[in-house]
């Protein structure tokens, strides 16, 4: 399949801060690609390239063969949703309002439709939240919040999903359920990129790593191959082992 | 799972409720007076009642009303434009500008020849500059966010409180008085005329207000959030800017600074019925117009012949009922 995006040589500065420098990809539909990293190798800033929200960068990306910058916020909106860490939410919604959201840009008009309500119960049942769809979204948990999150990013239903650290406040059993949904979406046909610091989980479960050092890219390549010993101990500065065990690769991180 | 209705009947029953009072308002509070004044005199042609009930006092309720629809709308779109519930009609400083054009025509005591008092005039002059310059300042290069439209607002509003203070330490005792009474803000009877020029304005930009509600809800939980939704954040930070600004600035211009109707009507009205912008917007305007016109009808009777100015009235009805409210909450969250 063609590529969704295409990166060449994206190069991004704060002030006199370098965070990316000259990243060149492709992303293709249909795969769940990780992006690692130490703190402040510009996974995020990358991320909120792909999302246009961070139009400040030279060199070029292209989604869908046009410039990111190139697209009307709308039209964008219908086939890339980012689902951020976390959302500070001043005002009383509820959970299911903020889902709602999600169906902005194919509503017209002030109220949603039908169709616009089934996305929204589709969603909130992806993400195992509809429990506490009626609550207020300032009274929900971290994790019940980030669940709430990606319900509204799902309601988009996108082509692409962007998430920035989504396992952050989850419990195990719903970082799990988190990385099966994803790799079941994948096999619809979507591109998912999730910048986390769980190489674990995302050996597990990605088709990809793309690890991120000092703003270039230091791997590129299936976990395996990404993910080695020596990879970790160069980009991370952990020493680490790589272990195999009930069919898969662990990496243990010594002290 | 059966498939939710949409929330339109929920607006529109609220929608319905608010209206009601709002109506309710509009009728019963000219009939309200010192003087005794009665409706089948006047609608006979029989004066003063006639002039009691249809120059002075339905007009100025009228006035009322068109000032606490305002005033609570720019409030609620200011404070989810800011992502702050504590934003007020005033905070990004267009009230301020309008008072300090409306006292620089009260010193300079110009004499127009205008068929309306000059310092109306001052005060729409005032407002529009201010205008200007927060929209330019508020901008850093082509962009702008709620924290940069924020500080720049709150600069030029203390920079004009600053003005006005110094220049009225200038005035003569006349003038220091009528200074100090526009700044307490009240309601003066104005000829339909100027009421009908004013709806002229409020209602195309309350209305277009009122139409964009699904976007200040993405807008109210974040520009992040609203731009990766669809929304195009910049045109919408400006256009809130404008018409908040354009709906307090022609009130004040009229009526000078009212202070908490814009403050405590979103607020009580969020509390009970939420956030979303949709019922939210429309029903502040209603009972926000409620809310003055009752506040004023109160302002102008209790102590007659003398006026309390309703800037005192709005809070000292309104934060009773605020408090009484909030612990009637209480489980809930404070705000």
């Amino acid at each position: 399949m063609s590529a969704l995006y295409e990166l060449q040589g994206v190069c991004m500065r704060y002030g006199a801060a370098e965070i990316l420098r000259g990243v060149t990809l492709d992303l293709s539909p249909g795969s769940l690609v990780t992006l690692a990293g130490p703190n402040g190798a510009g996974k995020s800033t990358l991320l909120g390239i792909l999302a246009a929200l961070r139009p400040g960068f030279s060199g070029t990306c292209r989604f869908g063969g046009r410039d990111v910058r190139q697209w009307t916020r709308r039209a964008l909106a219908r086939d890339v949703a980012f689902v951020p860490q976390s959302l500070k939410v001043e005002f009383p919604f509820t959970a299911e309002q903020v889902v709602l959201m999600g169906r902005t840009p194919y509503c017209d008009g002030l109220f949603e439709s039908d169709a616009d309500w089934r996305e929204v119960d589709r969603a909130l049942s992806l993400t195992d939240a509809v429990a506490f769809r009626k609550r207020d979204f300032r009274t929900l948990s971290g994790g019940e919040k980030q669940r709430v999150i990606l319900a509204a990013a799902l309601a988009q239903t996108p082509r692409v999903l962007l998430l920035d650290e989504p396992t952050t406040w989850l419990d195990l059993r719903h970082q799990i359920a988190l990385y099966q949904l994803l790799r079941r979406l994948c096999g619809e046909g979507m591109l998912v990129v999730a910048v986390t610091h769980d190489l674990n989980l995302a050996a597990a479960y990605s088709d990809r790593v793309i690890l991120l050092d000092g703003g270039a890219v230091a791997a590129d390549a299936v976990p395996g191959e990404a993910l080695s010993a020596e990879r970790i101990q160069s980009v991370f500065g952990v020493t680490a082992r790589v272990a195999e065990a009930d069919g898969r690769q662990w990496i243990l991180y010594a002290g | 799972m059966p498939v939710e209705s949409a929330p339109r009947r929920r607006v529109l029953t609220a929608l319905a409720v608010c209206s009601a009072i709002a109506a309710l308002v509009l009728l019963v509070a000219p009939l309200i007076g010192s003087s005794s004044a009665s409706l089948p005199r006047a609608l006979a042609g029989i004066s003063p009642d006639r002039e009691v009930l249809f120059e002075l006092r339905l007009p100025r309720v009228i006035l009322a009303m068109i000032a606490g629809a305002c005033l609570s709308l720019a409030g609620a779109l200011f404070q989810a434009l800011l992502r702050d519930a504590l934003a007020t009609p005033y905070t990004l400083g267009v009230s301020s500008g309008s008072a300090l054009g409306a006292v620089c025509s009260i010193l300079l005591g110009f004499r127009l020849a205008l068929p309306f008092p000059v310092h109306w005039l001052g005060a729409i002059i005032g407002a529009a500059l201010v205008l200007g310059l927060v929209l330019h300042l508020g901008s850093e290069g082509a962009r702008m966010s709620s924290f940069t439209l924020l500080l720049a607002g709150v600069t030029i509003n203390s920079i004009c409180l600053a003005l006005i203070l110094f220049l009225h330490s200038f005035a003569t005792l006349m003038q220091s008085f009528s200074i100090t009474r526009w700044l307490m803000g009240g309601i003066d009877p104005v000829d339909l005329k100027t009421l009908a020029s004013l709806l002229a304005v409020v209602v195309p930009v309350a209305g277009f207000v009122l139409w964009k509600a699904r976007e200040w809800n993405l807008l109210a939980v974040g520009e992040e959030w609203a731009e990766s939704r669809g929304v195009d954040v910049q045109w919408l930070l400006r256009f809130g800017y404008l018409a908040g600004s354009l709906l307090t600035g022609l009130v004040t211009a009229f009526t000078g600074p009212i202070g908490f109707v814009g403050l405590i009507v979103p607020h009580a009205l969020r509390m009970r019925f939420g956030a979303d912008h949709r019922l939210l917007l429309p029903c502040s305007l209603l009972l926000g117009a409620a809310f003055l016109a009752i506040c004023d009808t109160v302002a102008r009777t209790v102590l007659a012949p003398a006026e309390i100015p309703v800037g005192v009235l709005t809070a000292l009805l309104g934060g009773p009922f605020f408090i009484w409210l909030l612990r009637s909450r209480r489980r809930s969250l404070w705000l």
